[in-house]
């Protein structure tokens, strides 16, 4: 299936998290801290929120914790 | 409202629901993840499967009702729990619960903690079973613990080149573990296949990373030794030190901890009647302890203390090697020193150990620095902050989790 990162297309096997979207788009800054430092996943399980990301304009999704959907529109570093 | 609702499904989860159903109970099941199956039991491409396959199958032949992707994030009464899915927020109500909330990694700060593609070691192995491509990608494993050895063998099956595991714990420790495993034939048979599954990846003990390095996401980290220190570029940098249980919601239930975890009788049973607790927020033990725990749960949350009981000695014995594992892989006072002033240790508020060892406790670092206030809410930096300064968790309040504001302004 296709999602968009950042206005790029990425194709995902069926299954994938978004955060394996992120990452297949070459995206290793999920987020900025809230003094600026990049930040990525890191427990991969939802409890850290270091890889949160817009969903379809919904703010703070955990990417690590949601499936991909054919036509996602995910942003990053918002 | 249901006889009995089940919050995890992992293991122990799995294991009660499928218990409490079978006898004759009405059943929810409700898990954070799309899919059931808890961490150990993390499938890729989204279907389960293995032994997590067979037990949701037996789930679904008796009728337990799955709740994906919820997480519960209130108590508002006895009785009920508030659950948020995607799609939104409801009720539910229940006369049992099973709290089989699991386990996470622990997580210690040294400099460069935070930087992108430094993870936990399950945090890792969980992204790339969620489709992360790790293919030829160089990866240190660290930290300490069992779970390094699968995940190298994980990582490395998935075409990823591990340069080492760096265990913290000594040889020596290991080794009086080694030789307590005879008793166990079949753990030493796993342990046998893992090390199969290694040959040739470095398993260093008395080793543990001091920095990781890079201007916006990682390049290489600086691991140590006894005197030596060296560096090691590589792509991914897989760190955890050990496991901890998730506790919050026991916590806001008002069930009593013991040193391990909730604490429960020998029916699994929390210090609040008709809550139980199975599996490793009772005290990290590993799958089979959950499994029998969740079993005996299952059991007497459905009446049937026969049943129960009859599962005692299978815990007492998978109690006892949970203990060796926790004494071979205690962590060692250096792991204490790797933290600098200007360390940040809550990754979500951006605080440094700094600031925080300056202060009395959870509740002054909290008014003081917002330690722990971010959206993990302590997740994370909470088992560090107990490692580093001895401080418990004091006090856990509803939102257990951030919500939705229309989640938390139905009434």
């Amino acid at each position: 299936m296709k999602v968009s990162v950042n206005g790029r297309e990425v194709t995902v096997a069926a299954g994938s998290m978004v955060s394996t979207a992120v990452a297949a788009a070459g995206v290793s800054l999920y987020r900025r801290s809230v003094t600026g430092e990049p930040r990525g996943p890191v427990c991969g399980m939802g409890i850290c929120f270091e890889c949160r990301v817009r969903i379809d304009g919904r703010e703070h999704c955990r990417s690590c914790q949601i499936p991909c959907v054919d036509g996602m529109e995910v942003r990053t570093d918002v | 409202m249901f006889d009995v609702v089940v919050v995890g499904a992992g293991p122990a989860g799995l294991a009660a629901a499928c218990r409490a159903a079978e006898s004759g109970a009405r059943v929810a099941l409700v898990d954070d993840n799309p899919v059931a199956g808890g961490q150990i039991w993390r499938a890729g491409g989204g279907r389960p499967a293995g032994p997590a396959a067979a037990w949701i199958r037996r789930a679904e032949r008796n009728g337990v009702e799955w709740l994906a992707g919820a997480r519960v994030f209130a108590v508002p009464e006895p009785g009920k729990l508030t659950i948020e899915q995607f799609a939104g927020d409801r009720e539910l109500g229940y006369e049992k619960l099973i709290l089989a909330t699991g386990a996470r990694e622990r997580f210690l700060p040294f400099p460069g903690w935070t930087l992108p593609n430094v993870m936990g070691a399950g945090g890792l192995q969980a992204l790339a079973k969620s489709g992360l491509d790790v293919a030829g990608k160089p990866v240190v494993v660290a930290g300490s613990g069992p779970l390094l050895l699968a995940v190298a063998k994980y990582l490395r099956a998935r075409g990823a080149r591990v340069l080492l595991i760096a265990e913290q714990a000594d040889q020596a420790a290991l080794l009086r573990f080694g030789v307590g495993l005879v008793a166990y034939p079949g753990k030493l048979a796993q342990a046998v296949q893992l090390r199969a599954g290694l040959f040739g990846i470095p398993y260093l003990t008395g080793c543990w990373p001091v920095e990781a390095r890079g201007p916006e996401k990682l390049e290489s980290v600086m691991l140590r030794r006894g005197r030596k220190t060296w560096t090691e570029r590589c792509d991914y940098l897989a760190c955890g030190f050990g496991l901890a249980p998730n506790l919050e919601l026991a916590a806001l239930l008002g069930c009593r901890m013991s040193a391990t975890g909730v604490a429960v009788d020998e029916l699994q049973q929390t210090s609040v009647a008709g809550v139980y607790s199975a599996g490793e927020a009772t005290g990290i033990g590993g799958l089979d302890l959950a499994l029998t725990e969740g079993e005996i749960a299952g059991f007497a949350a459905a009446g049937k203390t026969r049943e129960a009981r009859a599962r005692f000695g299978a815990r007492e014995r998978h109690r006892r090697f949970a203990g060796g594992l926790e004494r071979a892989f205690a962590l060692r006072e250096e792991l204490k020193h790797l933290a600098q002033d200007d360390t940040l240790l809550c990754r979500c508020e951006d605080v440094p150990l700094g600031r925080v060892r300056g202060c009395m406790g959870w509740r002054e670092a909290k008014l003081h620095t917002r330690c722990g206030m971010g959206p993990c809410q302590g997740r994370v930096c909470g088992g560090a902050v107990e490692f580093l300064l001895g401080w418990k968790a004091e006090s856990v309040r509803p939102p257990v989790f951030p919500a939705r504001i229309g989640s938390l302004s139905r009434d």
